[in-house]
């Protein structure tokens, strides 16, 4: 490893995802963190030149910044594994467990964590079966209100709260442009709550839990980047009870997925202080008006001393990180 | 303020301690309180008039047409390679070193008299025959149309625009609070019985109508151009109910056949502000453009101009004043054209080869075919389909100040190649393919146009410049 004093880190941010904003938003807000915390950064986009650049000796850490598919989905992380290069974030096997959201609430409902009911449907599906009568298969089992998003993805593109049956097909029409697959979720009323988990030296640390609530009542695209749109409370205002509930649900999620340095649980906690698992992200955002970071702050820590550190980890632990081709 | 409905209470809580693990208490500094964060303390100062300039979905969609993998048809950049940028730079660096002491000081707030006096020949071939001492050169003709907003409208005054109209000119009314009302067009541009029938129509409402703001030539984004009988009907409607008539013109001297027709302003120099641009026959980047004003109001637009910006760059002016002199700029406009009609025949040829079941607008010049989707598909809920399969338009609601325009969309094809407008068009087709597909599946048009209850369409806004 070289001259510690100052990691040479390259940021990867922007991306040909729907999210390609978010994720160039984030990579700006990490590599200012962490100059100030006196790294050696550079941000650069994805393309041909990539490999070439990862694999010269001038970098000691990369960071995966990019949201949507092929950053979150594993991809980007697999043929990092493959050149060998430490990354901070988690393995691609991981990724691919968190990114599909069907897949994610598998797995939580293994670990034990309470998921609202679903189904994860391709068009075909509706087109082969006729769509009315799908549809109204999924009312009777699921009943209302549902939530209809993307299979994968975040920033809740493509995503709708639907209240009445007469406006699911809209839903889906619009959640179909961004995917191929639809997951409709029973929707759970209550408060919608992020916990953060970074995993510093000493162990995994479960930051303040934030609590949203957008003034619409619905944290769409613009509620999650405009400030003001959305006011948070952190720590969420929880009892003690429920507090010891979600940050027990983000860790078992961390563990149950295998995640690494850093991730961001996302739930609900019902009226009854019930937190219902949603969905994990392996590459939470990390703009001005992201969750982590308000965490972290929260906690009373630096961003980029924090992001340091993270950094640091990864160049610890994966410099010759096994190559796992799964 | 949405009331939480969980459980509020406890804020002091420092959380459980899992098993192996700490759980980070909150800081005394850090934590937020029971108050919550909005994450910008300066959330109640801010004005009226910036209520929804909020981030957007859509927004975020365009960051990718940036990329070179994706064939954008969106951006209304002109095609600055075809420009003889060495013969530029010669005469950028001449400037600086012989008048380097005039061109990088303040100038005059109605702008530089040289190129005052150029800009009459700029405006000859649309007969705007004017003195110099009429214009007022500004920062692009979107500062002119600013200006212009801030001295003659007050909040819910109402301008009449074009259905559809340029976005970035909705933004500036939108800024003052204008109420926009949209006339229909058709393929001979703005229809005088439909705006004199809008006219009547908000007179009896008791309505104060300040402007009537038009593209008449090769409109953005329609491509229409106002017809030549049309014109002094115009004229006479907007004279008649006393609104003055604010003509944008950047496109007037990139028609693709014969000669500009005659401006509104040769029509009726007292009823008309005149805006023109070097942005599309020049380049953009020096961001000079001009209006053409009575006297009164130029008057105005002056100590407007010089209480926001105190003068236009002196530099830029000068740039555009020695590339007027000492190159033959008719020649250069004419090498747009010939590349812009080129661009203008691959996206019809593209269309009717590789969606003949849309409709279109046929340009006779500019930069812009307005396209009506089949199926009633709406553009905007579309393009995300777009983007994944790497092909970038502007949704036809960008264009209209109410909720107009969803089942159309606006391709630009100043920038692309003839080549990479045809692969546009046909990866285009493929998204319509897939999302008539998709339409089809769930009932076709039943309830189209209405938005999901809970998930309400939200104010399209404006793009950014790069693609306005």
């Amino acid at each position: 490893m070289n001259e510690w004093l100052s990691p040479r880190v390259l940021v990867l941010a922007g991306g040909l995802s729907h999210e390609r904003d978010v994720s160039l938003r984030s990579g700006r807000r990490v590599a200012d963190a962490l100059k100030d915390a006196g790294c050696n950064v550079d941000v650069r986009d994805v393309d041909e030149q990539l490999l070439d650049v990862v694999r010269s000796d001038r970098i000691d850490v990369v960071w995966p910044l990019l949201h949507g598919a092929s950053g979150e989905d594993g991809a980007v992380r697999d043929v990092l594994e493959l050149v060998g290069v430490p990354y901070v974030g988690s393995s691609a096997r991981s990724c691919r467990l968190s990114w599909s959201k069907p897949v994610a609430k598998g797995v939580a409902r293994d670990a034990g964590l309470a998921t609202p009911a679903f189904v994860a449907l391709p068009h075909g599906t509706f087109r082969e079966l006729g769509a009315s009568r799908v549809l109204s298969a999924i009312v009777d089992r699921l009943g209302l209100p549902l939530v209809v998003k993307p299979a994968s993805g975040g920033s809740a593109l493509g995503a709708s709260a639907v209240r009445t049956a007469d406006a699911l097909p809209r839903a889906m029409v619009d959640c179909f442009a961004y995917g191929d697959v639809a997951l409709v979720e029973r929707h759970v009323t209550g408060v919608e709550v992020a916990v953060s988990v970074v995993e510093l030296p000493d162990g995994p640390l479960v930051l303040p839990p934030v609590e949203i609530a957008p003034d619409g009542g619905l944290y769409d695209y613009d509620a999650r980047y405009t400030a003001g749109a959305t006011t948070f409370y952190c720590p969420a205002r929880l009892t003690p009870e429920t507090m010891d509930a979600v940050t027990t649900m983000a860790l078992t999620a961390h563990r149950a997925f295998g995640l690494r340095h850093v991730s961001r649980t996302d739930l609900i906690v019902d009226p009854s202080g019930q937190p219902w698992f949603l969905e994990v992200n392996v590459a939470p955002g990390m703009t001005e008006t992201s969750l982590l970071p308000q965490s972290v702050e929260a906690a009373g820590l630096t961003p980029g001393t924090v992001y340091r550190r993270l950094v640091e980890a990864a160049a610890g632990t994966n410099r010759s990180h096994s190559v796992t081709l799964s | 303020m949405q009331e939480p409905q969980g459980t509020p209470n406890a804020v002091d809580h420092a959380g459980g301690t899992a098993a192996a693990t700490h759980t980070a208490a909150p800081h005394a500094a850090g934590a937020r309180g029971a108050a919550g964060s909005r994450l910008d303390p300066w959330l109640d100062s801010y004005a009226a008039r910036t209520r929804g300039m909020t981030a957007s979905e859509i927004r975020a969609l365009f960051a990718v047409a940036s990329r070179p993998e994706v064939v954008s048809l969106a951006g209304g950049m002109p095609y600055l390679s075809a420009l003889p940028l060495d013969v530029v730079g010669d005469a950028l660096a001449r400037l600086v070193s012989e008048r380097g002491e005039v061109a990088l000081q303040y100038g005059s707030g109605q702008g530089d008299p040289e190129l005052r006096e150029r800009i009459l020949d700029v405006m000859a071939p649309q007969r705007v025959d004017a003195h110099p001492d009429d214009i007022v050169v500004t920062t692009g003709s979107q500062q002119a149309l600013d200006l212009v907003t801030r001295i003659f409208v007050d909040p819910g005054d109402v301008v009449v625009a074009e259905a559809p109209s340029y976005v970035g000119a909705l933004g500036v009314f939108r800024a003052y609070q204008a109420d926009v009302v949209h006339v229909p067009m058709d393929d001979h541009g703005l229809v005088p019985e439909e705006l004199e029938a809008t006219l009547v129509r908000l007179r009896l409402a008791g309505r104060r109508v300040k402007l009537l703001y038009t593209v008449p030539n090769h409109h953005n984004p329609a491509g229409v151009t106002l017809a030549a009988e049309r014109r002094p009907r115009i004229v006479e409607i907007a004279r008649r109910f006393g609104v003055l008539v604010l003509e944008d013109d950047p496109y007037g001297l990139l028609g693709f056949d014969g000669d500009p027709l005659p401006s509104l302003y040769s029509l009726d120099p007292e009823g008309v502000i005149y805006l023109g641009s070097f942005s599309k026959t020049f380049a953009p980047g020096f961001r000079v453009g001009w209006a053409v004003a009575p006297h009164a109001v130029r008057e105005r637009l002056v100590l407007a101009s010089e209480a926001a910006i105190l003068c236009p760059s002196a530099f830029s002016q000068l740039a555009v004043c020695s590339y007027l002199q000492g190159h033959d700029w008719k020649h250069q406009v004419g090498v747009f054209r010939d590349l812009y009609r080129e661009r203008r025949d691959a996206t019809l040829g593209a269309l009717a080869d590789l969606l003949p079941t849309a409709r279109w607008t046929v340009p006779l010049g500019g930069f812009y075919v307005w396209v009506r989707l089949p199926g009633g598909l709406d553009a905007k809920a579309m393009l995300p389909r777009a983007v994944t399969q790497r092909v970038a338009y502007v949704p036809g609601t960008a264009f209209y100040a109410d909720d107009q325009g969803q089942d159309h969309l606006r391709l630009s094809y100043c920038y692309p190649t003839p080549e990479r407008i045809r692969e546009g068009v046909r990866r285009l087709a493929a998204v319509v393919e897939s999302e008539l597909e998709v339409q089809e599946t769930f009932g076709g048009e039943t309830g189209w146009g209405t938005p999901a209850p809970g998930n309400p369409h939200r104010r399209v806004q404006s793009p950014g410049p790069d693609l306005t």
